[in-house]
């Protein structure tokens, strides 16, 4: 019996292997279009990175619909205060993915509101320090926390310079499906990992923001509304000194 | 005979004991209302299924979570549409109450499952 490989299969293999590098590589816009229909069924790769550009003139002051969608979407706003808490350790306890944040310009006294949240870095703080390797970036640039492996130590809450993640201190009664959340873990937002995964482009606070001031899409892809709006405005990353490559990007501040 | 008299009575009230204690842990969820009920067998023969569902979890919950796959033969989503009763009433109840598809077992063998303390336990979420 001969011990050398089979040449037939070897070859065949070959062609096979070849004839899925054209398809891949020759038609990209296709396989995109494709991606977007359906549920996902391959991993997610480093050919898409999600990011968001943020038109802070646009964001109103006092309105608050992007945090509201987000809750809604992501089960925030199933969760109740604890027994035995007041409500000022419950709104500093609170879970919350985007914070409405202004700042004032001293000088000019000029005003802004913007959304705050996981700035979804390419080097990301939080992926850094995690000890378990629960808190990671996932290909297509989402900053998430696996927390079936999350220990709850909130060493990523603490390098996270933009104060974006969230811990659980009790035990939640009411979940939603595609979002679970349990006492002990850390969170925050993952671009609501769940509907692009299941094929749609959208974000819920950006479905929910009426004034436009949110675009979001795919970084990577030139053809894609928030590379468009990203190469026509003069954006800014928050704290770019930290050269984090930010997946959220400022424009007007 | 004295003997044999307490052996009968003791008895009795471990028989009376049991009656009780199965009335106090009685299903709420209706027989024949879970989705799973009406299918031959879950997404592989049940004997595997009963020996391996964990297996099936585990390697879907990494491959959800890291690479974004989220298609519902082995998810828990899956698990819980599927096997998930409803009540008299027509209300879902959770998989994980007492007498349910995942606690009747869990309880009987003592394992205690940890999906529950963060995901849902009835189809579509609360």
């Amino acid at each position: 019996m001969s011990t050398q490989p089979d040449k037939g299969r070897r070859a065949f293999l070959g062609t096979a292997a070849g004839a899925a590098a054209l398809t891949t590589v020759a038609p990209g816009v296709f396989l995109h279009a494709t991606a977007n229909a359906a549920p996902r069924a391959d991993a997610v790769t480093d050919q898409v990175r999600w990011g968001m550009l943020i038109d802070t003139s646009k964001c109103a002051d006092g309105c608050s619909d992007c945090v509201s969608a987000c809750d809604k979407e992501n089960g925030l706003d199933l969760m109740i205060k604890p027994e035995g808490a007041t409500d000022e350790q419950w709104a500093q306890q609170k879970p919350r993915w985007i914070r409405s944040v202004t700042i004032k310009d001293n000088l000019t006294d000029r005003v802004t509101t913007l959304p705050m949240m996981c700035q979804h870095c390419e080097h990301p703080p939080c992926v850094d320090v995690c000890p378990t390797g629960a808190s990671f970036r996932r290909d297509d640039g989402i900053v998430m926390v696996d927390r079936h492996t999350c220990i709850g130590c909130r060493y990523c809450m603490m390098a996270c310079p933009y104060k974006a993640r969230s811990f659980i201190h009790e035990n939640i009664q009411l979940k939603e499906t595609a979002a679970p959340r349990g006492k002990g873990c850390v969170e925050s937002c993952n671009f609501c990992v769940h509907r692009l995964d299941d094929g749609g482009t959208t974000t819920a606070c950006q479905d929910a923001c009426e004034h436009e001031a949110i675009v979001f899409g795919d970084l990577k892809d030139p053809g894609s509304a928030v590379a468009q709006a990203l190469q026509s405005y003069d954006s800014v990353q928050i704290r770019a000194d930290l050269k984090l490559n930010t997946g959220v990007r400022y424009t007007k501040i | 005979m004295m003997a044999s008299r307490k052996i009968i009575t003791s008895l009795l009230t471990a028989l009376t004991l049991l009656f009780v204690v199965g009335l106090t842990y009685a299903e709420t969820g209706v027989k024949g209302t879970a989705k799973a009920d009406s299918l031959e067998s879950c997404v592989a023969e049940t004997p595997f299924m009963r020996r391996n569902h964990f297996e099936l979890i585990l390697h879907q919950r990494d491959i959800t979570v890291h690479e974004g796959i989220r298609k519902t033969d082995d998810s828990l989503a899956g698990c819980v549409d599927c096997h998930a009763r409803s009540d008299a009433a027509g209300k879902p109840v959770a998989v994980n109450a007492q007498g349910e598809f995942c606690a009747a077992c869990h309880d009987q063998v003592a394992v205690s499952i940890d999906c529950f303390s963060c995901h849902t336990t009835i189809p579509g979420g609360e």
